[in-house]
């Protein structure tokens, strides 16, 4: 189980109190001129890292908020949290 | 390649079994082939086997890059049934189905498939009506799956707590009776096994790690950890791995890998005769031929190539286990371990040809590709052999993910295996 630091409630608690919402940095393309490659590619494809891995997580056992963290998808060791709406941090490749 | 028969039991028997041959060729990788298969597990080592026998396709290498079978095949609880909810999906499974009641003796190597019954269990009003929708389906499809009333299930698997005084008391369950388990092992070594004396190359500890391509755009080779390797067509049959290898070409797929896990019990005495499954309460189990207590959970919450899934999965699995066949509660588990499962957004697999010439992929299996794996790679040569896909893996292609016609198993049954 990993042990995840919330951005918001600024403690580290147990993934039991999250819920994962895959990746992060998905961006909505416009609907006025996307093309159906574009809305599937939206909807569906997805980066499926392998080593350092930006996504979404919710702590919906506490505060209720989404944040992304950057993790490495074969040690699982979670690098950083932090805010929707900030910057990637630097975690490496 | 000696072929198994009585006598040659026997024979091997008196001379204490010390005398058995290699089973296929161990090759080192040569410089060119028609065909290269990108991944050494069922699927893969099938598809070989049909390039050879069926299409005549013999100078073919599948590259492993551990051992063959050491991905998803050798690492699932074997559970086999046809019995899936969308006509696409029901021909897909069906059609292996068909290839698994003759395997054996086609590749003259027990596979040991054996159609001893799969329960699905319904826990609740919904589980029934969705159960129920099922059976009349897969009857409609010529597929056999029958309803069974609690006093039925409980006589078809004793062993199970039939009581309504339980948290998830059993409503019924539909039962598929031709579906089953095989020895996974002896599929992925069936196959090599006969690819091998068809010509074909069996390569492990070789990691592909780029796809060449020419100045048209179209595949031309693979770079591997053993030097690099002409060919005009590759197919990929990665699994958990598939995004991976693919984005080596610039394509990316509809997958996300997940850790899935498994766990047997100690060996005991013949107790279970069928396979039971619970999508509500997520638990299935089987019993193996050496009397382990065969059992599946879920899959982890996150994406990851870790390999192992986490204890707070299995115990939740366990906990149903236990109260679904309180007879297990007293058992120690021998070994738990996990594999890393290509999920699809439909639960559907991709098989099929891409966007890049040369290229094709069998991916997206996720929880329950080792049922397909006869099917699976007889259709999958067919389509690298000809350059168009058999009319039973033609729906499932990379491209409805942009058209939109998804096959929709995923609301058809939140896991399946
Ligand atoms: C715990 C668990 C339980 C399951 N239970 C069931 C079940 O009961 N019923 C069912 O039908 N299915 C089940 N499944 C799913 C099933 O195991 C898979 O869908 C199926 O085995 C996939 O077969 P495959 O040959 O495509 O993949 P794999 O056997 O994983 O083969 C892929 C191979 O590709 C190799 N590879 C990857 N990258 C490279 C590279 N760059 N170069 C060379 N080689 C590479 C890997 O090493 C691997 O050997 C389960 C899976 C798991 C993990």
């Amino acid at each position: 189980m990993l042990l995840i630091h919330c951005p918001f409630c600024d403690m580290d608690r147990p993934e039991i109190e999250f819920r994962h919402a895959g990746e992060a940095h998905v961006a909505r393309p416009d609907p006025a001129t996307a093309d159906d490659a574009a809305w599937g590619a939206y909807l569906y494809l997805r980066e499926n890292r392998r080593g350092v891995f930006a996504e979404r997580w919710r702590h919906v056992h506490g505060c209720g908020r989404f944040f992304n963290a950057l993790r490495h998808t074969v040690s699982d060791r979670l690098i950083a949290t932090y805010r929707p709406g900030a910057p990637r941090p630097d975690g490496g490749a | 390649m000696a072929r198994f028969s009585f006598a040659s039991l026997i024979g091997h028997a008196l001379a204490g079994n010390r005398r058995w041959p290699a089973q296929w060729r161990e090759a080192a990788p040569q410089a060119e082939y028609d065909v290269v298969i990108v991944g050494g597990g069922g699927h893969g080592l099938a598809t070989a086997y049909y390039l050879a026998r069926e299409h005549g396709v013999r100078r073919v290498a599948v590259l492993e890059k551990g051992w063959i079978g050491g991905g998803n095949t050798g690492r699932n609880t074997t559970i086999i049934r046809s019995n899936y909810l969308w006509p696409e999906s029901a021909a897909l499974y069906e059609h292996a189905m068909q290839l698994w009641q003759g395997l054996s003796r086609a590749l003259n190597y027990n596979v040991m498939y054996s159609p001893r019954g799969v329960m699905v269990l319904a826990h609740n009003h919904h589980d029934v009506l969705v159960g129920q929708r099922h059976v009349h389906a897969n009857r409609l499809a010529g597929i056999d799956n029958e309803w069974l009333t609690p006093g039925q299930v409980g006589d078809f698997c004793p062993i199970l707590n039939v009581s309504r005084d339980i948290r998830y008391p059993i409503l019924g369950a539909a039962l598929q009776r031709r579906g089953g388990t095989a020895r996974h092992d002896a599929v992925a070594w069936g196959f090599a096994r006969g690819a091998s004396a068809l010509g074909v190359d069996i390569v492990e500890n070789c990691e592909v790690v780029g796809i060449d391509r020419d100045a048209t755009g179209a595949v031309c080779g693979v770079q591997t950890t053993r030097g690099p390797i002409r060919a005009p067509r590759i197919g990929v049959v990665a699994a958990g791995h598939t995004s991976v290898v693919m984005a080596m070409a610039g394509v990316r797929m509809p997958l996300e890998s997940y850790p899935l896990q498994a766990l047997v019990s100690e060996p005991v005495k013949p107790a279970m005769p069928c396979v039971v499954m619970s999508n509500t309460i997520h638990a299935y189990m089987s019993q193996s031929d050496k009397g382990e207590m065969v059992i599946g959970a879920g899959t982890d919450a996150y994406n990851s190539y870790s390999q192992t899934g986490a204890l707070h999965i299995s115990s939740h699995t366990l906990e149903a286990i236990c109260e679904l066949f309180p007879v297990v509660r007293r058992l120690r588990m021998l070994r738990n371990w996990g594999g890393i499962v290509d999920v699809t957004p439909d639960r559907s697999p991709v098989v099929g040809l891409t966007p890049v010439a040369g290229l094709f992929v069998n991916c997206g299996w996720g929880t329950g590709g080792f049922k397909a794996t006869p099917g699976s790679g007889h259709v999958f040569a067919h389509t690298i052999a000809t350059g168009r896909p058999h009319p039973v893996n033609a729906p499932f292609t990379l491209d409805r993910f942009r058209t939109g016609n998804l096959i929709d198993e995923a609301a058809a049954a939140a896991v399946a295996h």
